[in-house]
């Protein structure tokens, strides 16, 4: 018995191991792929609360159990779609809201006007912290819910708000209310497409303005999906079809999305046929990616924009003729088609041609690649001897600073470094401490398609992401005139002739359009990508 | 006996404790500003990011934060993460495919190693003896980064012999590959001193003692030499179980598990401070009892071994 012993206890222990592998497992198969049922790739969401998403994975799981006011056709203009009508008054102020009746949320509750206040007031209430509670600050009384620390990071706590809900939002019956801007703005249905303004069942809610804490476990949405059980994390989210849906109806029965922590990961199942869409092919695979996936690798346009920043402060960068010789030394097209092999476009204009109102080449000469003369611009100008490029080291952006880089040093015979920082906020860290950081590199996706979602943020003097400090008075009176417009049209003449002053001014240097490059399985076909990087489920359809 | 396990278990704790607390404060000096980094790109308003800071009592002193969470801690509340997760649903979801995961590759490398270190200790400079030690030395060289994908490509891409992810709730069949992966970081030391430790023992006066003695080679082998041989095996063994959970970042990463080394991975990328911590301090667990055990076992496999 002695002697066996080192035998024997091997020999238990690796049957424990072993069986408590297997075990464990058996558990969950209910994953089982019905006959008419898709899986599509996401990464793990951050929140399936509309008013707490902003990024694309959440949103496209909203897209299957929710049911928004309006969605967006090719031009993206809006069309109504859980409202009857969207009308507004003379000034762009007042907008009423009509929604179809006959709409309920999944769990049997009708839909109605109090769904839309309560899910708006909530989204909007400052310590609720809401990531896209910024949505609504165009509404009247947001900024009365808001408030300040009084002491920045400090140990005092910032004091309530005045008020809890926003003054702006009234009803007028179940099924109609309005809507009262701070200030006129003829985009504002387009604003109304974005997932925040989507409404909330009563069911959501523990208390008057409370959300209940399982709610965003397993939401509860008006849309033509309802999820199954509940979000399983870092796993997958199931959602099934709702039985007789009242709006457009999906063509599959249920969608699973498939969560995986690496794009690459998601490219294998892919390939092997355990998975139906991939959103996005990794760079690292588009080389073989056409060979694997044939023509079921398909290319869309998408919002997504990239551009370099010249921070205002660093005085090397505040002559105009520096900015444009440094833009005119780059040659977008040779990194579009070397670096990112066709996956996106060369920019050369303010704003991204996904939103009505673009016009090509704004940017004109000051984007075309032009070495002598940025030369010439650049001596003239006497450009600094050094250029600095920072990243942000953890979202694959080396590869095409280095090219920027060498295409800069050979046509101004300047020396370029990339400089990478660990993250995107250690590099605004170094910008708010204005540190110098050379030019800045950074990109844009629109939340709502309409030129005012570019030219606000980025470029006006209060801009949001305006990390750079640009500031042009005139500019920011034609955006806030734009904004003001009695109609669409007119405000994009505006947006227009604000665009034109950043051509003059070169603030950045706009790089790339962004395309969404997705692949799908031989089990689906009619796969289409909208511009937010979501894919059409109500389009996607199983294949014969 | 019972004395030396009492007297390990408080040591124990006291190491549970300086070891969190180490973390803590590691997790605490690198965290610049966790709130943007939970937002990515996006530009946040001041008003959120004075909601946030004070769910997070981010603005509190270090040993202020540190008492919430031992304070938590006792209370057998784990805290939150900053993604508004329950960190104990986390480590509920994270630890089972991980356990499992490692498991399977210890079962692999141990047989592997044991089994081939033993025959190339007997026949040493046989062919078998020279093949290991290439076949291994090239494993030992490549790395983990390269390896994974490879083995994702060619045996469950090209040949289809295997699925190529395994997910959350994977079977066994599901994380063979990612487990043989994983035992081979391991294999190749464990074979190779499995081999050492053989071999010196064949040369032991007992073992001559056991042949002089008449007894079988394979009761020689298998009982006198391989017990003695087992004991620095099974230390390393012990240690590796723990390198291989905490340290599988990248298989789990390419296999698609969200286990405990992508969790850590994601709290040290979004300065996730309770999410690190909370892992670990399950981590420092899992090396305290592990070691514990493979203490216990030299008492098994060494008779001169008594613990007082």
């Amino acid at each position: 018995m002695r002697g066996n012993g080192p035998w024997k206890m091997a020999a238990g222990v690796a049957a424990i191991a072993l069986l408590a592998a297997g075990c464990s497992s058996g558990s969950s198969d209910d994953d089982e792929t019905l006959p008419n049922t898709i899986s599509i790739g996401i990464a793990e969401p951050e929140s399936l609360i509309p008013t707490n998403t902003t990024e694309a994975n959440g949103s496209q799981v909203l897209s299957s159990l929710f049911y928004p006011l309006v969605r967006f056709d090719e031009k993206s203009t809006p069309y109504t779609v859980a409202a009857e009508s969207i009308t507004h008054d003379k000034a762009n102020k007042v907008w009423t809201v009509r929604l179809r009746s006959g709409f309920t949320f999944s769990n049997g509750e009708p839909v109605t006007a109090d769904n839309y206040i309560n899910a708006w007031n909530y989204g909007a209430y400052g310590p609720n912290a809401q990531l896209a509670s910024y949505f609504f600050s165009r509404i009247d009384g947001y900024a009365q819910m808001q408030s300040v620390d009084p002491d920045g990071d400090g140990p005092e706590k910032a004091e309530q708000p005045k008020a809890k809900k926003l003054t702006g939002l009234r009803k007028l019956n179940s099924t109609t209310f309005t809507v009262t801007l701070s200030a006129g703005f003829a985009g504002w249905e387009s604003v109304m497409g974005y997932d925040a303004f989507l409404p909330l069942p009563k069911a959501a809610f523990a208390g008057d303005g409370v959300l209940a804490e399982s709610y965003g476990e397993a939401p509860i949405g008006n849309g033509p999906f309802k999820i199954k059980g509940k979000w399983q994390h870092d796993s997958q989210i199931q959602v099934e079809k709702v039985a007789d849906f009242k709006g457009t109806v999906p063509k599959v029965d249920g969608i699973t999305w498939k969560i995986y922590q690496d794009v690459g990961a998601a490219y294998a199942d892919l390939v092997a046929g355990n998975l139906d869409v991939q959103t996005k092919i990794p760079i690292e695979s588009l080389a073989s990616a056409s060979g694997d996936l044939g023509d079921r690798l398909q290319k869309s346009p998408s919002s997504s924009f990239s551009f370099v920043g010249f921070p205002i402060y660093e005085k090397e960068f505040q002559s105009r003729d520096v900015r444009r010789a440094l833009s005119m030394a780059i040659n977008r097209e040779e990194m579009t088609e070397q670096i990112f092999l066709g996956s996106e476009s060369p920019a050369t204009s303010f704003v991204s041609p996904v939103v009505e109102g673009y016009k090509p080449n704004t940017c004109g000469e000051n984007c075309e690649y032009n070495p002598t003369k940025a030369k010439q611009l650049y001596t003239a100008a006497n450009g600094p001897r050094d250029i600095k490029i920072t990243y942000n080291t953890d979202g694959g952006h080396k590869a095409w600073v280095d090219a920027m880089c060498n295409q800069i040093k050979a046509s101004l015979g300047v020396n370029c470094t990339g400089v990478g920082e660990p993250k995107f906020a250690d590099l605004l860290k170094k910008v708010e401490k204005k540190q110098s950081v050379g030019l800045i590199r950074l990109g844009w996706l629109m939340d709502y398609p309409l030129m005012e979602n570019y030219l606000g943020p980025l470029y006006s003097t209060d801009g949001s992401s305006n990390y750079y400090g640009y500031s042009n008075p005139a500019f920011d009176s034609l955006v806030a005139e734009g904004s003001a417009a009695p109609t669409t049209a007119a405000a994009e003449k505006k947006w227009q002739e604000a665009e034109a002053i950043l051509a003059n001014d070169m603030p950045v240097i706009p790089l790339r359009f962004g395309q969404n490059v997705f692949g799908h399985s031989e089990k689906v076909t009619n796969v289409t990508m909208d511009l937010f990087q979501k894919v059409d489920i109500y389009k996607i359809e199983i294949a014969d | 006996m019972f004395r030396f396990i009492v007297r390990r278990l408080l040591q124990m704790v006291l190491t549970f404790f300086g070891a969190t607390f180490l973390v803590y404060a590691l997790m605490f000096a690198v965290q610049d500003d966790p709130i943007q980094a939970l937002v990515g790109e996006r530009p946040i308003t001041d008003s959120q990011r004075a909601a946030l800071t004070e769910r997070y009592h981010l603005n509190d002193s270090f040993f202020q934060q540190y008492w919430y969470y031992v304070k938590g801690l006792l209370t057998g509340d784990l805290g939150t993460s900053l993604t508004g997760r329950k960190i104990a649903d986390m480590l509920a979801d994270a630890w089972p495919v991980t356990l499992r995961l490692t498991l399977i590759a210890i079962v692999i490398a141990a047989t592997i190693a044991i089994v081939a270190g033993v025959i190339s200790a007997i026949r040493r400079g046989s062919i078998f003896d020279n093949a290991t030690l290439f076949v291994t030395l090239i494993v030992l060289a490549m790395p983990i980064v390269v390896l994974a994908p490879l083995a994702q490509l060619i045996f469950g891409i090209k040949l289809g012999w295997f699925p190529p992810t395994a997910g959350k709730d994977a079977n066994l069949y599901e994380l063979l590959l990612p487990a043989a992966v994983l035992a081979s970081l391991v294999v190749a030391t464990e074979l190779r001193v499995t081999r050492a430790s053989v071999a010196e023992n064949l040369r032991a006066d007992y073992v001559r003692t056991a042949r002089a003695k008449g007894l079988r080679r394979g009761r020689v082998i298998g009982v006198h030499v391989l017990r003695n041989s087992l004991i620095p095996v099974i230390t390393l063994i012990g240690v590796d179980i723990g390198a291989l959970m905490s340290g599988a970042i990248v298989t789990e990463k390419v296999f698609n598990i969200p286990g405990v080394g992508f969790n850590l991975f994601r709290g040290i990328r979004t300065e996730d401070g309770p999410l690190v911590v909370g892992f670990v301090s399950v981590l420092v667990i899992v090396f305290l009892v592990l070691n514990l055990i493979v203490d216990l076992l030299y008492a098994v496999l060494d008779p001169r071994i008594r613990y007082e």
